[in-house]
């Protein structure tokens, strides 16, 4: 079977593409308004086709660990959940960075904090973007806006997951989780074969000492000059990261005066926004980070140093407004618009509050 | 062409489904389309809403606040989205429990009486087929194929049988389709 | 007669097995940690399974243990070494694998872990060394530590009023269906550490057989924490834990052992051995 178009929920792309990219395990625990992630591949039974192992743990304290051991074993493994069972996972993707292993995990946010409510919002950007759990690190992080990047993003975190040897984590919310829209599946492709894994990650405790000696994965270095060695090794891959791996896309930015930053949902809502504001003769444009971690920084000083003025919209109290304004450097004005607590902010509320920072 | 479109009711009514078919009817004329449904504790019993979009551009907002054309099955929905039909836009509704009518003058307003008639017919599962029929009535966005290869779509092929007796409801309401108010 | 006249081949008596390595393990003197890693390493010694076996090391005192082991370890975060093994034996069916930990890190924070473990009968080997104390962080109360016991954070001995009962984990995870071999030894004695390496040897074959899990509680002692003698320490483990935490086989070939708890007293009420330990 070659490519194919379905309709199918952000959730359920997020699960069609662990399969058919080849991933090993999936390890989760329901919360809403992910739980079709793990109800897609229950019904599917990839472990009948594909050889991919689909667990329901007893907690997303061990779903993250789960992940952390079959990636320690060389296998490409993910996990998803949302806000609160997120947050129990930091403790684990703390121990998957400082272990250097690569791992993906989704969280498909929703309003905080505490239980807070299930539907959509972006409060978990600081959680995700400056390290929600203890230690130096970073997650890469990648923020879909439609079904499609969904689906692609999967695959992209794998790879950027095992090109750093470091968690990925694809940060979405209840709208792009519960959408349905067309998505361009690929073709499966096989799993990696234990010597495959053998050949290219020599770090793996596969087992079978095939180096010769016995391979320890662990994030314990009681020496403090070890333990910063390991660091200052870790921190030179993330500046590595941030030069080659931070993405955005920019919409009608090269004749906008004023520009709209948003990502996820959001930005699918600024769009509109961007198209209502331009019927009335206001030239907008939206730049739409990618990434969250690393930033688009170049992106947004370079085109944001040409504007009046920006505007950061988020569904929170106004999270990624800081790296903006570190972006321009604050020599642009840099305003916030935010709907939280899981309310979404309409095309039309958007497009007044441009008008109201423009005034 | 983009036509953004509510459709609300009470959770078993078929609202999600019905949504559902609407969207693959669309992406077999190669539209782009986006079906986002409210989700959670409203999902059972409570009242269930979904926007739909078919569209011949890339989608922009998934989640809209203004609706070319809202398709209203219950009185909670009428009081939350009369007001977000855009001037010159579509409301469909059945009557059936709506005890305050819509009284916008700027829109179309049009009756499907399903419930009744379904539950007449015996069909009360297909209720929601008998109301999509009477929005295709006012707007043939997808045609019959196209609907009927939705149909395939968005059915488990355990239920294909019923496929016939779905397009059948849909041509009953088309029938249905009775003008409240229009411009 | 000279040194190199002694060390020839046909005079040797005893040698390390290759499978632990030449590190000197940090464990105190006494301790009983260094006689189950030896077992372990006989183990998978004999068994010839060195190059295919992957272990998970716990957070407490064996949180070193991978570096004592030649065989390929990961080290878990505190108290998930059963959700690591699990993955990693659903990942690599074909490995042996298994799982070393202590009374705090298996009973107390890690206690839903171990329980899911052995409810969904995963195919693993489970080392648990209940030494009633938590060692490493310099002797607290653990859930497994004796009623009227004192350490640093019961200084007047275990209140079970204040504190909660005595812990015997391993009789619960029994009754799980999932696990197929469940046992309490101990390496006090020469004797107890041969039963100790048989019943060891049963839970890796086990694995091989597909069977679920083995679990093998090694009730120990912590001379340190304990502040005692390591003599002192085995004469008062055989005095007083031994009686709470007897020895001897709970569920061999996934079949209960009614005889067990008789011995054991019922699970409903407060065991009639328990006693004030508290020292004058």
């Amino acid at each position: 079977m070659a490519k194919q178009l379905v309709l199918m929920k952000g959730n359920q792309a997020i699960a069609e593409a662990a399969i058919r990219c080849g991933c090993d395990g999936y390890f989760g625990y329901p919360i809403t308004p992910q739980s079709e992630v793990l109800e897609h591949l229950m019904a599917e039974r990839p472990y009948l086709t594909t050889g991919m192992v689909v667990l329901q743990a007893e907690s997303e304290l061990a779903s993250i660990n789960m992940v952390y051991a079959g990636a320690a074993a060389g296998k490409r493994v993910m996990t998803s959940s949302s806000s609160p069972g997120f947050s129990l996972m930091q403790e684990g993707l703390s121990y998957i960075a400082g272990a250097e292993l690569p791992a993906l995990c989704v969280n498909v946010v929703r309003g905080g904090p505490g239980l807070g409510t299930i539907q959509p919002s972006q409060s978990d950007y600081f959680q995700t973007t400056k390290g929600g759990g203890h230690g130096d690190y970073r997650l890469i992080t990648l923020a879909p806006a439609s079904v499609q990047e969904m689906y692609d993003f999967v695959e992209l975190g794998f790879d950027l997951a095992f090109k750093y040897r470091n968690p990925v984590a694809i940060l979405s919310d209840g709208v792009i989780g519960q959408v349905m829209e067309k998505v361009m599946v690929d073709d499966y492709k096989p799993r990696w074969t234990n010597e495959y894994i053998e050949e290219n990650c020599p770090w793996a405790a596969t087992g079978h000492r095939s180096t010769g000696k016995h391979r320890i994965v662990t994030s314990l270095e009681l020496e403090a000059l070890k333990q910063e060695a390991i660091n200052d090794r870790i921190q030179a891959k993330y500046r590595k990261c941030e030069e080659e791996d931070a993405r955005y896309e920019a919409i009608q930015c090269d004749d906008a005066e004023y520009i709209f930053v948003a990502y996820g949902s959001a930005a699918r809502i600024c769009m509109k926004s961007v198209e209502l504001a331009r019927a009335e003769g206001i030239k907008v444009g939206l730049i739409r980070p990618i990434t969250l971690w690393p930033f688009p920084t170049k992106a947004v000083k370079e085109i944001g140093s040409r504007m009046k003025k920006i505007l950061s919209v988020e569904m929170n109290a106004g999270q990624m407004i800081e790296d903006v304004k570190l972006a321009v450097d604050c020599n642009i004005p840099v305003e916030h618009y935010g709907r939280y607590g899981g309310v979404i902010p309409t095309p039309v509320e958007i497009l007044d509050a441009l008008k109201k920072m423009i005034k | 062409m983009t036509e953004e479109i509510i459709i609300a009711g009470f959770g078993g009514q078929g609202v999600l489904s019905m949504g559902k078919i609407l969207a693959y009817a669309g992406i077999m004329q190669d539209k782009e389309v986006s079906w986002l449904p409210s989700y959670g504790p409203e999902m059972r019993g409570g009242t269930s809403n979904v926007t739909v979009i078919l569209s011949d551009e890339r989608i922009c907002s998934p989640y809209l606040n203004q609706f070319d054309t809202a398709i209203i099955l219950n009185q909670q929905s009428m009081d939350k989205f009369e007001s977000a039909v855009k001037p010159g836009g579509l409301l469909i509704y059945d009557p059936n429990g709506i005890t305050h009518h819509p009284t916008r003058k700027d829109i179309n307003i049009y009756q499907v009486a399903a419930a009744d008639k379904a539950s007449e017919l015996g069909i009360s599962k297909l209720f929601n087929m008998i109301v999509l029929g009477g929005f295709l009535k006012v707007k043939p966005l997808v045609t019959p194929e196209m609907l009927h290869k939705g149909l395939e779509k968005s059915l488990p092929e355990r239920h294909h049988h019923l496929i016939p007796k779905n397009e059948e409801a849909v041509e009953i309401g088309k029938g249905l389709l009775t003008p409240y108010h229009t411009i | 007669m000279t040194r190199e006249d002694i060390i020839k081949p046909e005079n040797l008596v005893y040698k390390r097995t290759p499978v632990l390595t030449d590190a000197t393990m940090h464990y105190c003197p006494g301790c009983g940690h260094g006689v189950v890693h030896r077992i372990i390493a006989e183990v998978i010694e004999e068994m010839g399974i060195q190059d295919n076996v992957i272990g998970i090391s716990p957070v407490g005192c064996s949180v070193l243990a991978y570096n004592y082991f030649d065989v390929d370890f990961v080290e878990a975060a505190h108290g998930r070494a059963p959700a690591c093994a699990s993955a990693i034996k659903r990942l690599r069916p074909e490995t042996f694998v298994f799982s070393y930990q202590g009374d705090g890190d298996l009973a107390s924070i890690g206690c839903g872990e171990v329980v899911h473990a052995c409810n969904r009968g995963e195919n693993i080997t489970m080392i648990f060394i209940n030494n009633g104390i938590y060692g490493m962080t310099g002797g607290q109360m653990a859930p497994t530590t004796l009623e009227g016991m004192e350490t640093v954070t019961c200084p007047y001995g275990r209140d079970p009023k204040i504190m909660g009962h005595t812990m015997r984990l391993t009789e619960m995870l029994a009754q799980l269906p999932g696990t197929y071999y469940v046992t309490r030894q101990a390496v006090y004695t020469p004797a107890a550490a041969r039963k100790c390496k048989k019943a060891i040897r049963q839970a890796f074959e086990n694995q091989k057989l597909n069977k679920g899990v083995s679990f093998v509680e090694v009730t120990s002692n912590c001379n340190s924490g304990w502040k005692m003698t390591p003599v002192q320490a085995n004469k008062w483990m055989e005095e007083n834990t031994l009686k709470y935490f007897p020895l001897g086989d709970m569920k061999v070939d996934g079949k209960f052992d009614p005889k067990f708890i008789e011995r054991v007293g019922t699970f409903d009420q407060p065991n009639e051995t328990i006693f004030s330990l508290r020292k004058k």
